[in-house]
């Protein structure tokens, strides 16, 4: 986005040529503007310049072997028959071993440390969102505000998000590349995904798995706002523009449509997220069953009367 | 009824694209026929290559097939970039999605199953038998059916293009966007059945070829001297016969969900699309390794031979590619990081991704090794390498770099992800199986190919590489996403125009090598290589004329050595006149492949089109032939001394050698380690 440009602040360490390359404004993973997203870009950072280390002199002594040992250079020595050393066998293996050990610390504490899973430590109370990727728009359930929004995402910066995912469609994949790593949104199933802005600005997000014929306009805007007033004041907004959103009006939005704007719903039906995670086991119901999970059953019922993917 | 869902309709007459690709493979279809016509080649042709079971001639039929589908493949490629170029700031460039999705899962589909699987395949029945003195495989007919399961299924997908359509969900097909639900076309049972039927073939290739190299060796090549090249088909086919049923029975369950309304995969009545993604990576990763391993063999044995050298390492090159094989069936769930598994499955399988740099790195320094101290002479098969050892790296680091979850959930599916795969397929194994081509080109002709061409191709393919791909890793942070039709991001544009000028130069690449095809048949008379070994090569498939004899080796060489032919020019006894021959035992051609092929295609065809009887015409078709050959007690006959002796007559007087006056002091004379002539 052109109000997120900030040229000074892609001066990162990697090489200076490609920071030149990169600059202007883009807002890619190299532009984060939460944590998470931060903690990523260090992370591959880190990463490279290990595996520099090993790359560099490969490529350097490529150039250099081949061209000092041409076959016009008759003053460098020629051991036709050599063709093993037990110290530089032992150099090339346990060299790139060691590095791949660094890494795998790397690894192993910040696969746990980055873990989607993760809830993010914040002293701020986390905003609660489901999402369910339709075909070919991201539908945003706020089930303690009581409403949902079709392609626009918001939140105040600095406050954690907590995302519930999943798909009534083909296999998608929920990211905000600045915000940090995406997560499968997959029917049937539910994932999740932690995230924080902590900086305000509007965010791109889209579908990054690819997922039919409308896959390419799936995307949608993610505000951070600068206060929680200013987020009050979207959650108003979006009240007022409201339709209700119920069985039938959800049945009716996940029809397959592309390139959809922006919508905002007020929420009807608060175990509909629940109902849309079940559809696809509906009429297999727990005989231990809770009168919450008969209530979701009967609003599952609801959404399969009009099965919005049929099978044949 | 009669014809299933089949109907006119099926035929995209109003697409000119397609229906101008089409009216030129029938005009060209047609050309070469006219030719075959006019100068009589027909009964040629089948007779001494659509029937033979001879590994050279399959092999170099597996090529030609490789180097069509080369072409279509990067048509595809030219079409994508150009639609990304175009497509950009709100226009919607020349591909509508329904066209444009078919065009990148057809790319993906045909360059790994359709070009490099068979390039690979080609290059190792040429090669293999050869390196360890061996006459043929151990199952020639086998052999000459893989090919003919290949030409099936290389069959069917072209069909797609003019009967229906293709596939529209990515080469990977993801269900549910492969089931009914989703793709209730026939493009998904063209991809599930051509896949089904190459894959047949291959995993019989494999088994082939591991007993021929286990049964067949020369007498005295103990495993450990194997030539590498064949030792890396030898992993290459054990993961074959490893992975492949997977695929198979992955590709069988997508197709009960979609024939018979099983539930395997489906998002409804219990199934579970998670289980296709472990499935079809459990093959497809260790796909990649199929692919690249007999590069890397290649790789190998051009790097020795230029340098002049023996390869450094040869044990330390055989574990090395067998710790890599055997780690690369262990860490398909890499391709899947952000399907929500949990922190400890995910870094089990980022760290192992990331053990196999550990033996690839130790291949490339023993590259760098087989180098030092030697005498490199660049032709073209050195450049490939050079430039492979080069790209490949920093493939390789990219790759490593994406097995880190951490740094994988922001680049999965990015561009980033794009130009890492290529960076390792292209810049390791296409650029492999060009050094290869141009290497046992001779060995396979008798002529060398035009090396000034030759260089002039790499040049446009290395620089055409860096300028395709290595925007894709900008555009990947720049958080581009992979099978997008339309973007609208200005940023963006800039890389996606210098990726076009990429492609045109791989373009510009693939011509040049076309022309050096053509320059070369042209000149072969000033490139022959009369001794059967134009480089002073170290293995036994130099040992014998250029082309072989049908038979590859009059008396099977005595193996002493890893560099067995280097051995026996040091000792004099490369070009020693046998003092007799003895009867061959030679296989006889037989049309059984071509035909089983042929109703496997009629078979593929009815099934994708629900025309059921077809369907068992094409099984009885099948079955019956299958029955044919089963009785069919003519298998084989002898090559009898005299005519063994006639062809090897030629050969020594090709090369200067009395046959006649042959003593073993001529022998002695040419112990210093001389060749008869020499062409290098």
């Amino acid at each position: 986005m052109m109000r997120n440009c900030r040229p000074t602040r892609l001066l990162w360490g990697l090489s200076p040529a490609l920071a030149a390359l990169l600059s202007g404004c883009q807002g890619g993973i190299l532009d984060p503007k939460g944590q998470i997203a931060a903690d990523e870009k260090s992370l591959i950072i880190t990463a490279t310049l290990l595996m520099l280390l090993v790359v560099i002199p490969v490529i350097v002594m490529t150039f250099l072997f081949a061209w000092k040992y041409r076959a016009g250079n008759k003053d460098a020595t020629y051991t036709p028959k050599w063709s093993h050393s037990n110290k530089i066998e032992a150099v090339v293996w346990i060299v790139p071993i060691i590095i791949v050990s660094c890494l795998a610390v790397v690894t192993w504490e910040t696969t746990h440390k980055l873990d989607p899973y993760r809830p993010l430590e914040s002293d701020k109370k986390p905003i609660n969102v489901q999402v369910v990727a339709l075909n070919w728009k991201w539908l945003f359930i706020y089930p303690d505000l009581n409403i949902a929004t079709v392609n626009q995402l918001a939140f105040p910066k600095d406050v954690p998000v907590n995302f519930r995912i999943t798909s009534d469609a083909a296999m998608n994949s929920f990211f905000i590349p600045q915000l940090g790593g995406q997560i499968y949104a997959m029917a049937g199933m539910e994932t999740k995904l932690h995230l924080i802005a902590n900086e305000a600005g509007t965010y791109k997000g889209f579908s990054a798995n690819y997922s039919g014929a409308g896959f390419s306009g799936m995307k949608f805007n993610a505000i951070a706002t600068p206060t929680q007033q200013e987020f009050d004041a979207w959650v108003a907004r979006a009240r007022s523009a409201a339709k209700p959103l119920d069985a039938e009006a959800y049945i009716q939005l996940a029809k397959p449509s592309e390139n959809n704007p922006a919508a905002f719903y007020s929420l009807q039906e608060p175990r509909l997220f629940s109902a849309v995670l079940h559809k696809y086991m509906a009429n297999r119901q727990s005989l231990a069953a809770t009168d919450e999970q008969l209530k979701i059953d009967a609003l599952t019922k609801r959404l399969c009367e009009t099965p919005v993917i049929k099978e044949q | 009824m009669l014809l299933g869902k089949l109907t006119l309709d099926a035929i995209p007459f109003h697409e000119p694209i397609i229906m101008g690709a089409l009216g030129g493979a029938g005009l060209v279809g047609l050309v070469v026929m006219g030719l075959l016509t006019k100068f009589g080649k027909w009964g040629y042709l089948w007779k001494e290559w659509l029937t033979s079971v001879d590994h050279k001639k399959i092999g170099v039929m597996y090529i030609i097939v490789a180097m069509i589908m080369l072409l279509r493949g990067f048509a595809d490629a030219m079409m994508m970039r150009a639609q990304l170029a175009i497509a950009t700031d709100g226009h919607m460039g020349i591909f509508p999605p329904e066209h444009y999705d078919q065009i990148f899962t057809a790319h993906g589909v045909i360059m790994i199953i359709f070009m490099a699987m068979p390039f690979m395949t080609g290059l190792m029945n040429i090669v293999v038998p050869l390196q360890i003195g061996a006459r043929d495989v151990a199952f020639p007919f086998l052999n000459s059916l893989s090919f003919w399961l290949l030409v099936s299924a290389v069959i069917l997908v072209n069909l797609s293009l003019g009967v229906g359509n293709f596939a529209r969900t990515g080469w990977v097909a993801y269900p549910p966007l492969s089931e009914l639900g989703f793709s209730p076309d026939v493009g998904v049972d063209y991809y599930t059945w051509a896949l089904q039927i190459s894959g047949i073939g291959t995993t019989l290739t494999a088994i082939n070829f591991l007993v021929t190299i286990i049964k067949m060796r020369a007498p005295g090549m103990k495993l450990m001297q194997m030539p590498i090249f064949t030792w890396t088909c030898t992993w290459a086919n054990v993961l074959i016969v490893a992975s492949f049923p997977i695929l198979t029975g992955a590709l069988a369950m997508l197709s009960l969900d979609r024939y018979l309304d099983f539930h395997f995969f489906t998002a409804e009545a219990g199934g579970n699309a998670m289980m296709y993604l472990n499935l079809f990576w459990a093959w497809g990763h260790p796909e990649v390794y199929i692919l690249v391993l007999p590069a890397f063999g290649i790789f190998s044995e051009v790097i020795s031979t230029f340098s002049g050298k023996r390869l450094f390492g040869h044990t330390s090159m055989i574990i090395a590619s067998g710790v890599i094989s055997v780690l690369g069936f262990m860490v398909w769930l890499h391709h899947f990081f952000t399907m929500g598994s949990g922190a400890n499955v995910n870094a089990f399988f980022g760290i192992a991704t990331m053990v196999i740099s550990v033996p690839t790195g130790v291949k490339l320094f023993n590259w760098l090794f087989t180098m030092y101290r030697g005498r490199v002479r660049f032709t073209p098969p050195v450049l490939w390498t050079l430039g492979f050892m080069v790209t490949f790296s920093i493939g390789g680091m990219t790759g490593v770099l994406m097995a880190v979850p951490g740094a994988d959930f922001v680049l999965h599916n990015s561009l980033f992800l794009i130009a890492h795969f290529h960076n390792t397929i292209i810049g390791g194994a296409v650029f492999g199986y060009l050094a290869g081509f141009a290497y046992w080109f001779p060995k396979a002709f008798g002529f060398k190919l035009n090396e000034k061409l030759g260089k002039l191709a790499f040049a446009f393919w290395q620089v055409g590489f860096m300028f395709a791909f290595i925007p894709l890793y900008v555009l990947g942070f720049l958080g581009m996403t992979r099978r997008l039709n339309h973007t609208d991001n200005p940023a963006w544009d800039p890389w996606l125009y210098v990726a076009c000028f990429g492609a045109v130069l791989i373009a510009c690449g693939i011509a040049t090598q076309l022309l050096q095809l053509y320059v070369s048949v042209r000149d072969r008379k000033q490139n022959m290589d009369v001794t059967g070994d134009p480089w002073n090569g170290h293995t036994l498939e130099w040992a014998t004329s250029s082309p072989p004899p049908f038979y590859n080796f009059a008396i099977v060489p005595r193996v002493h050595d890893i560099d067995a032919f280097t051995d026996m020019k040091e000792k004099g006894i490369a070009y020693a006149v046998p003092k007799a021959y003895a009867p061959i035992h030679m296989p006889k051609n037989t049309a059984a492949g071509i035909f089983i092929g042929g109703f496997t295609t009629v078979l593929g065809f009815a099934l994708i089109w629900h025309i059921w009887w077809l369907a068992i015409v094409g099984l009885l078709g099948i079955v019956g032939s299958m029955l044919a050959r089963a009785y069919d007690n003519d298998l084989d006959y002898y090559v009898q001394p005299d005519e063994v002796e006639s062809v090897e007559r030629s050969h020594f007087e090709r090369m200067g050698i009395d046959v006649d006056n042959y003593t073993e002091r001529d022998d002695k004379a040419s112990r210093s380690g001389s060749r008869p002539t020499t062409t290098a």
